[in-house]
């Protein structure tokens, strides 16, 4: 039984080594490539990763979640509109580096930093130990009887917003069609 | 809990939200910021999803899942804008476009 339980846990080592690193080399490689349609097909990659992170967290819901809406519907709406308007290169790395990127790269690294700092000051000795939580966390049965009775104003607020931003998408595209029209007119 | 503690997922969460924070300052493509902020978005998210698998309790999936709608929203708005900005013919540079007035 103990040697069943280190080989699982060798076995969840190793899969989360793999999702992790496939996890930052994509988030970089988002970053740094200069055509806007190699960084929406990386983004797929990680949001992929992050889709078995999720699994190892035991949270089934959100990585199916992830992978339908986000890999499917919201990626597929990138590569639509980078197709439409054409892909437009950006060499963002050319001529040395500028005192904006330098700066942009502190910047960031500090918050970095800084949220590590933080978890360790604040939370390091507590973090060691998970709660034991039993099968039914995360499925999609426990999720669904979660925001029907605990959190279903937040259910409710979340379909109003989705509703403001299709409605916000249709008044823009009908105001850039009129716009062209008076251009090319 | 098998495998790596809730601390390495964070750190994970952290350095994404600093890899889509680089690109949101430097990058110039709209497009491009756009996929940044897809980026720090689900840093935030994993760190919700691991804090709930640490505390055992299911409010941080379902605040993951909120934050997912939201961002589609957010996508579904700067990608109109990006449509709106490329069919008045103006560059797509977020630089150039310093100015509100059309």
């Amino acid at each position: 039984m103990i040697v069943a339980a280190s080989a699982g846990g060798v076995l969840v080592w190793i899969v989360w080594v793999a999702a992790g690193f496939a996890c930052l080399a994509s988030g970089l490689a988002v970053v740094s490539f200069s055509n806007p349609f190699y960084s929406a097909l990386a983004l797929i990659g990680n949001l992929g990763s992050l889709a078995v992170l999720y699994l190892l967290l035991s949270a089934e819901f959100v990585a199916a979640a992830q992978v339908l809406v986000y890999a499917g519907a919201v990626m597929v709406m990138f590569l639509f509109v980078i197709a439409y308007v054409g892909p437009r290169q950006e060499t963002p790395w050319a001529g040395g580096p500028s005192w904006q990127t330098v700066g942009a790269i502190l910047a960031a690294a500090s918050i970095f930093v800084e949220i590590i700092v933080a978890i360790g000051l604040k939370a390091g000795g507590r973090l060691s130990h998970s709660e034991h939580v039993n099968a039914p966390f995360g499925t999609p049965g426990w999720i669904g009887r979660l925001f029907l009775t605990d959190h279903l104003l937040a259910f409710e607020i979340t379909s109003i917003v989705l509703l403001i931003a299709a409605v916000g998408g249709v008044i823009l595209g009908s105001h850039a069609r009129r716009g062209g029209e008076e251009v090319t007119n | 809990m098998l495998g790596p503690g809730v601390a390495w997922y964070l750190g994970i969460a952290a350095f994404l939200f600093g890899t889509g924070a680089t690109g949101v300052l430097i990058r110039r493509n709209p497009l491009i910021v756009l996929l940044s902020l897809e980026i720090m978005l689900n840093g935030g998210n994993l760190a919700l999803i691991a804090f709930a698998r640490h505390a055992g309790n299911g409010a941080g999936q379902i605040f993951a899942l909120a934050v997912m709608a939201v961002a589609a929203s957010e996508v579904c708005v700067g990608l109109g804008l990006v449509v709106a900005i490329h069919r008045r013919r103006l560059t797509l540079d977020v630089d150039a476009l310093s100015e509100l007035r059309g």
